[in-house]
């Protein structure tokens, strides 16, 4: 048992190691945020599976599942939230960036989106302003 | 066997891990940099408590984890709909 527990540990802190070093020296800001919360997740419920098979009682196991349950639906959500505002904000992409699928589609002044078709400045304007 | 494997293996690397962050932290050149390093820095800190649980043998400290996976959900969060809102109009 400890041989597995020391596995599962050992690659879920190499995950986060190589999460670390990427933000480090990745060049932009979105191939930062990318490598950062995949990797985080992915090391994090590695070491959280260790800790599980080291206690193996039914509360610890509880706690370890909902804290992973906690990191894969907040994950997404933040990188999302993150990202859209990185966009907003005229976040420059990368001299070697060779595709940016967004160009052109979102309205930089009421932040809303637009399909292939239209253009953004014949739109109407969203109902509810929040 | 297994407490000096985490204590002298897994431990320093994840404190080696979060001084990369740290750097990220510091020199950040943008203030979302910023978010997504104090992000990641709770997650590390999420990652040593769980390691120190096992090398304590004590299970509580798992609900502090808990506790701090659901406070860098809401503090990315904030941060990145407040940025968001002074860009707006």
């Amino acid at each position: 048992m400890d041989i597995i527990i020391m596995a599962m540990t050992s690659i879920g802190t190499l995950f986060i190691l190589i999460a670390a070093v990427g933000l480090i020296r990745m060049p932009d800001f979105f191939l930062r945020l990318s490598v950062t919360i995949k990797a985080a997740t992915l090391g994090l419920g590695f070491i959280m599976g260790g800790t599980a098979l080291y206690f193996l009682e039914f509360s610890v196991t509880a706690k370890v599942t909902a804290i992973i349950f906690f990191l894969l639906i907040t994950a997404p959500v933040s990188g999302h939230m993150i990202g859209r505002t990185a966009y907003f904000t005229g976040m420059k992409l990368w001299k070697g960036t060779i595709l940016d699928e967004l160009k052109g589609k979102y309205d930089r002044k009421t932040h809303s989106l637009t399909s292939d078709g239209d253009d953004p400045s014949e739109r109407t304007p969203p109902v509810d302003e929040l | 066997m297994l407490n000096n494997y985490l204590l002298f293996g897994i431990l320093p690397v994840l404190s080696i891990s979060a001084i990369l962050v740290f750097i990220r932290f510091l020199k950040g050149p943008y203030t979302l940099d910023r978010v997504v390093s104090l992000d990641f820095l709770i997650n590390i800190g999420i990652g040593i408590i769980a390691i120190y649980s096992i090398v304590t043998d004590h299970s509580a400290f798992l609900d502090v984890a808990m506790i701090l996976a659901l406070i860098a959900f809401l503090g990315s969060i904030a941060f990145s709909y407040y940025l968001e809102q002074r860009g707006k109009r």
